[in-house]
């Protein structure tokens, strides 16, 4: 167990009565050329026969950030719109960015079948970042939008800190400083990220990649290089969360929402925490294990954020898997995070490697594990117990799922 | 604004609030204005109604020495703007009168290989419209 994990409640305040029913994923690719609207219906279509329900029975729908983008494509719809689209008769509907990051809208809606509010919501996730820059670049995007920013963006674009690589290589450099993470170490998440994809048909990136690639691409923000950045792509994930009473004789066993954290315990901006090696994982997860008495090492599979590769290393420790400053060391070398490793990580390839599903696509992943409908990168080692977190900075969410 | 300096061609500009107005213009007078609370005397940033830490809402901008440290950077090489090009020195400092209390910034005026974590460094200000921007530069020896 890893240090600063509090000791569980014996009886999590789910109590079990929140359940993972069905999943679905839209096409994934880079230009795609449709819209986020089509693919993120096409995913929750998918997420609703899979579950083997109709869209009759789905009476709740949830999402991140909601219908409003801050740059071209980042929300593909809206609830509301999905709503209007399936013809939906709602008990409780949510679509919002402040939230415990992109696995916020699941522990909401998991919150809302627990309660008895809703029988079956769907929860999405949908970017179109490719298609709608147009085939541009980020930079085309940010030289389209006003010059005057405000929001969290008031503090860093008059710096040229115009990108999320900025602000997560600002505070990996600090752990680099502090905990002497080498290149090398932190290679290992790109590297295994794309080992997975490769046995991923849906994956974006499948072509082998190798520790001199890596070490030879070129810097974005230093310790970041090329490969450390998921790119935008278009794609939209879909899950049913079932309330248990309501989900007997579905197609398959339901996967059981064990705990979930959403703690923010302090500051929500990127450089005002106190300890610049630790980040908003570490409150959430922190809450996720107060609600459980599951521990870090009863967890058979990672599926952890990795927008930025630094991000997944900041998992692992905030989660409990070592030690704080240890997560280069516990990932040097790959094999304990490869696929028939101790604990493999982002099985599906990860956002680095799989495409910037912008976080719901690991908890999808965690679930397909758990099914044993992985094919090719199936674990396969028997696991029934997977966490799946989302969020950078002071965004953080993460959900701990299992098939007991 | 200051010798030796050379301002960027571009720069984006901060949306201020009403809270952070005085931020943003404290350097028409040379001053790097931060948000102290007059019940428990502890500097905050960004600037809001209250102290976090004592819940006053007795706060409001004071001129600090412009003196600070660098507690982390990164070296952008990526071209995210026009007129802003790479390679350049993105850095969160920490002011001398609260190391709690950091900025994200640029060091300037020096090479990029010469920043390090703990160097000292002090604020100059590039005046963009109704802006002024705080950047830092290395303390002279």
């Amino acid at each position: 167990m890893g240090a600063g994990v509090p000791s569980g409640r014996a009886v999590s305040p789910l109590e079990g009565r929140a359940v993972v029913t069905g999943v679905g994923v839209s096409a994934v690719g880079r230009r795609l050329g449709r819209s986020g609207f089509e693919l993120t219906v096409e995913a929750c279509l998918r997420a609703i026969a899979d579950a083997g329900l109709a869209p009759g029975d789905i009476d709740g729908v949830a999402t991140y950030p909601g219908p409003s983008s801050p740059g071209p494509g980042f929300s593909g719809a809206g609830a509301m719109q999905v709503h209007d689209a399936l013809g939906l008769r709602t008990r409780w509907h949510l679509g919002t960015a402040e939230t415990a990051g992109q696995l916020g809208p699941v522990m909401d809606a998991a919150l809302a079948v627990a309660a008895g509010v809703a029988n079956h919501v769907v929860c999405f996730r949908s970017v179109w970042e490719s298609t709608a820059q147009q085939g541009g670049t980020r930079a085309d995007a940010l030289r389209s939008g006003p010059r005057r920013m405000g929001g969290s963006f008031e503090w860093t674009a008059p710096f040229g800190a115009m990108s999320a690589a900025n602000w997560v290589g600002l505070l990996a450099s600090r752990y680099v400083h502090d905990h002497g993470l080498t290149r090398e170490q932190l290679a290992q998440i790109a590297l295994t990220c794309r080992r997975n994809a490769s046995l991923n048909p849906l994956a974006v990136y499948r072509e082998p990649l190798t520790m001199d690639d890596y070490l030879a691409a070129r810097m974005i923000s230093s310790p970041l290089c090329l490969y450390d950045c998921d790119v935008p792509s278009d794609g939209a994930v879909a899950v049913i969360i079932s309330r248990r009473a309501s989900a007997n004789g579905l197609r398959r066993p339901p996967i059981t929402i064990e705990a979930f954290g959403a703690g923010a315990a302090e500051r929500h901006t990127w450089d005002q925490r106190l300890d610049l090696t630790t980040m908003g994982a570490h409150d959430a997860a922190a809450s996720m294990w107060e609600q459980t008495t599951i521990r870090p090492a009863d967890v058979d599979v990672m599926e952890l954020y990795d927008g930025f590769s630094y991000l997944a290393l900041q998992w692992i420790e905030a989660l409990g898997f070592c030690a704080h400053g240890d997560a280069g060391r516990y990932v040097e070398g790959g094999e304990r995070i490869a696929l028939d490793g101790e604990r493999p990580l982002n099985t599906q390839g990860g956002q680095l490697s799989g495409g910037r599903l912008h976080g719901l696509g690991f908890l999808h992943e965690a679930c397909v594990q758990l099914w044993r409908e992985g094919g090719e990168r199936q674990i396969s080692k028997e696991i029934d117990l997977a966490v799946a977190a989302a969020g950078g900075g002071p965004i953080a969410g993460c959900i701990l799922v299992s098939l007991r | 604004m200051t010798a030796g300096h050379v301002q960027p061609e571009f720069r984006m500009l901060p949306d201020y609030t009403w809270e952070s107005e005085t931020f943003w213009t404290g350097g028409r007078h040379g001053r790097l204005m931060i948000h102290r609370c007059r019940s428990c005397a502890r500097y905050f940033h960004p600037p809001a109604p209250a102290c976090f830490r004592c819940r006053s809402m007795d706060v409001g901008p004071e001129a600090v020495s412009g003196r600070a440290t660098v507690a982390t950077f990164t070296v952008n090489e990526h071209t995210w703007l026009p007129g802003f090009p790479p390679p350049y020195v993105i850095a969160i400092v920490e002011i001398a009168e609260e190391p709690d209390v950091r900025l994200t910034t640029n060091i300037m005026d020096c090479a990029v290989s010469e920043v390090h974590i703990g160097m000292p460094v002090e604020v100059l200000f590039e005046q963009w419209d109704d802006v002024w921007v705080p950047v830092f530069r290395p303390v002279a020896p």
